[in-house]
């Protein structure tokens, strides 16, 4: 018996989704031991009976759960406690879904400035009010899945690599433990390190790193931060590359920005990188923002907005 | 008051939207909505961020087509910071949207759309999609796996990073192509290109013909167009003036950056998206049926419409065939997924072409940038139609204010019309079944939102 299978996708960008579809050829074994039985962006299956004019959410049941995306409507928050109802074993799937991915950058801001920066940009007609009527209402913030419900695995990446993908549901079908990489992007990477401090100061993505270096006699590929530029590779877990390749920006040659989250799913990406950037004496100030730390792992309240001053009274 | 018909959600889609149709007491359509439930703010949360980084944070958008908006990041960026790529930095940004515009369109005739020409509307729902179509035409659903996974090959095998990319920098691009990789890419093309053309002949005998046959008129309506078109009047995805045409055919060209001239957006009540509408015709927005006003469409049949010609051969003489039978601007829905495939066959020629430019392997492929205050805009056509980001920047190169406009946005008037015209065609006096709605479904299905 195939494994039965739902998707949803809550606050995401389909890429998860994208990502199972570039599986190639493994697409068609995978579909011969799972069966797709609810996934929107695939195929027929709604969310309520709409012909009726339900509004209530009820979904096939299925063994496994794909969940992409954030929490941030209310409409996201049914459909994921839907999900949990429906699926006997739910998988966050991407990190949107297990830290808040990029949308979760949104929680640096409060919803009204955002609406009201969104619905009044340059070339907006003026408007009286926000959206209101049939659209679903916001949260007060971007949550990753398991502030709101049980998760049983997460399988981050943005997106996840079709390899894990195949793997995850492979093991499930076949009743056997998956565990991916808990080891860093450094741990896999293929750089050189000397490991000599030589750099206080970090630039900007302006200019390239180097990808060929002559050290000595010999021609390497010399570390990235080494090199003096921001790379994310100690504090973002591995995976990114699959079963057979490396990290795929350090072998497209750019530093690693940190979309498979942090190395232990409760890592903290910013304080974990400026530790270490710390003591290796480099000069923190030199970057124009740290922010970005964690942009892909936002969630779980590390981003929110600055306090609001009140008015005195 | 009637029923109201939830079509919730729209499947076979990208993005995420839901279909409302309030019928009257005698169960006639009396008010459609289409909403669009997706506001993840990028506009604002990108706020104060260093420009150069934009290219990798925007491109999660969508997707489904992360190379548009990495690239089109990159040239608002580049605008920004008054710089210019060599020309090999701009033809391998070309080349790697060229091929994600490939993939893309098989994927949405293929993968989402095809099932209801391939199998029929009136199929089960639970076998109406790609699933269904690899059990009930497992050759072609293998050929297409197949095909997809070539151009997905591509783009993997120079930037790696093929969902969320990498590889366009500011400036230019990340790495030089090999005489050995431009071997084995023109290779790959070779036979999607042959596929392509296949396609179509195979689209021309087996599923347009179904157009006028299951669907007459379906979601039909009369509005002007958006694309790009280089100096000449071809059809461009990556870089030139955008042409809005009117209904009536006439047309007013401009450059990118002078896009607030000509197009203002709408804040709609039922709606996250923004609903974008031609400012400059100067007769308003309506989304009155018997009286649209400021509507034009993008994506495929847009651009196929306002370019006078494309300059690849096998595409022209697809372009010429198909305007002699609809002619010029053509503007029935369905006729999206023709514009389609004669865009699959241009984009397979178009790649071509690059990889033959011997300019595409010169090993200078960035040019040097410093952070400036600016301003920049970066147009690119994306799958769903014209793509404008429009950045301004502080002294030290900081994000100040962004403005976006995404193809797809384009189109959520219109669909929200069509979807209108097919509701009022189809429901009567109450009767409605599965196949009806799922009709409804392919107005929208058609433009691919
Ligand atoms: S994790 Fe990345 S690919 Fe997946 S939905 Fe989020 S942004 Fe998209
Ligand atoms: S910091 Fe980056 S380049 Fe250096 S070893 Fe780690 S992942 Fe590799
Ligand atoms: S190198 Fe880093 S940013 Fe790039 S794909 Fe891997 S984890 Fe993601
Ligand atoms: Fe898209």
């Amino acid at each position: 018996m195939p494994i039965k299978l739902a998707g949803e996708s809550l606050n995401a960008c389909s890429g998860c989704e994208i990502s199972i579809l570039d599986m190639g050829g493994k697409l068609l074994t995978l579909l011969e031991f799972v069966s797709i039985v609810h996934l929107p962006l695939l195929m027929d299956s709604k969310h309520c009976d709409g012909k009726n004019n339900s509004q209530t959410v009820k979904l096939p049941k299925a063994d496994v759960g794909l969940i992409s995306g954030s929490i941030k409507t209310k409409e996201h928050l049914e459909l994921a406690r839907a999900m949990r109802d429906s699926c006997d074993l739910i998988i966050a799937f991407g990190t949107c879904a297990t830290h808040g991915g990029i949308p979760a950058l949104a929680n640096s801001f409060h919803n009204d400035d955002m609406l009201g920066h969104c619905f009044n940009t340059v070339g907006t007609d003026k408007a009286d009010s926000f959206p209101s009527d049939i659209v679903p209402e916001m949260m007060d913030a971007c949550y990753a899945l398991d502030e709101h419900i049980r998760v049983d695995v997460c399988l981050p990446g943005c997106p996840p690599h079709p390899d894990h993908i195949f793997r995850a549901l492979q093991s499930i079908e076949k009743k056997e433990s998956f565990l991916l990489p808990e080891k860093s992007v450094c741990d896999n990477c293929p750089a050189s390190r000397d490991g000599k401090g030589r750099v206080n100061e970090l630039k900007r993505a302006l200019e390239l790193p180097q990808w060929r270096v002559f050290d000595d006699t010999k021609e390497v590929f010399k570390c990235f931060l080494e090199q003096g530029f921001l790379c994310m590779g100690p504090v973002t877990r591995d995976g990114c590359g699959g079963d057979t390749e490396q990290a795929r920006c350090i072998m497209a040659q750019v530093p690693c920005r940190g979309c498979y989250g942090p190395v232990k799913k409760e890592g903290n990406q910013r304080l974990a990188m400026l530790n270490a950037l710390a003591s290796n004496d480099i000069d923190i100030s030199s970057l124009p923002e740290t922010l970005s730390m964690l942009r892909f792992s936002g969630g779980h309240g590390l981003l929110r907005p600055l306090p609001r001053i009140k008015e005195s009274e | 008051m009637g029923k109201v018909i939830n079509i919730q959600p729209i499947t076979r889609i990208e993005g995420h939207a839901s279909i409302h149709i309030q019928l009257d007491d005698q169960g006639n359509v009396q008010e459609t909505k289409v909403a669009f439930k997706s506001l993840r703010g990028f506009e604002k949360f990108v706020e104060g961020k260093p420009a150069e980084e934009l290219p990798r944070i925007v491109s999660r958008i969508c997707g489904i087509c992360p190379w548009m908006h990495h690239i089109a990041s990159n040239k608002a960026v580049d605008a920004c910071f008054k710089v210019t790529p060599p020309p090999a930095g701009n033809l391998l940004r070309e080349l790697m949207l060229t091929v994600a515009h490939i993939e893309d369109k098989l994927l949405h005739f293929f993968f989402l759309a095809g099932a209801d020409f391939f199998l029929g509307p009136e199929y089960d729902y639970s076998v109406r999609n790609i699933m269904g179509l690899v059990k009930a035409n497992p050759e072609l659903a293998q050929k297409v796996i197949k095909m997809r996974h070539k151009a997905k090959m591509v783009l993997d095998r120079f930037s790696k990073k093929t969902i969320h990319p990498v590889a366009g920098v500011p400036g230019g691009f990340i790495k030089p192509l090999s005489i050995e990789d431009r071997k084995i890419f023109l290779d790959n093309l070779t036979e999607l290109l042959d596929f392509a053309l296949f396609a179509l002949e195979y689209a021309k005998k087996e599923v347009f013909p179904k157009f006028g046959e299951f669907y007459p008129g379906l979601g039909e309506i009369t509005t002007g167009f958006i694309g790009m078109v280089d100096n000449k009047g071809a059809m461009n995805l990556y870089d030139g003036n955008i042409r809005l045409m009117k209904p009536d055919g006439s047309c007013k060209e401009f450059r990118p950056d002078e896009y607030l001239d000509h197009l203002a957006e709408k804040v709609i009540p039922f709606s996250y998206g923004k609903f974008p509408y031609a400012k400059s015709w100067g007769e308003g927005f309506s989304m009155d049926l018997n009286a649209p006003k400021g509507i034009y469409r993008s994506n495929t049949l847009a651009r196929i419409n306002v370019a006078d010609r494309i300059a690849t051969p096998r595409a022209q003489a697809e372009l010429e065939e198909f305007r002699d039978q609809h002619g010029r601007p053509a503007q029935s829905t369905l006729l999206y997924h023709y514009a389609r495939l004669i865009e699959e066959v241009y984009t397979c020629e178009r790649a071509i072409e690059i990889l033959k430019d011997p300019r595409i392997i010169s090993p200078k492929i960035r040019t040097k940038v410093e952070p400036c205050a600016g301003r920049g805009v970066g147009c690119v056509e994306a799958p769903r139609g014209t793509l404008i980001h429009d950045y301004s920047t502080d002294e030290n190169g900081l994000i100040t204010r962004v403005n976006l406009i995404v193809g797809t946005t384009h189109n959520l008037a219109p669909i929200n019309l069509s979807v209108d015209r097919a509701a009022r065609d189809l429901i009567k006096n109450g009767v409605y079944d599965d196949v009806i709605l799922n009709k409804i479904e392919m107005a929208v299905r058609a433009y691919d939102p």
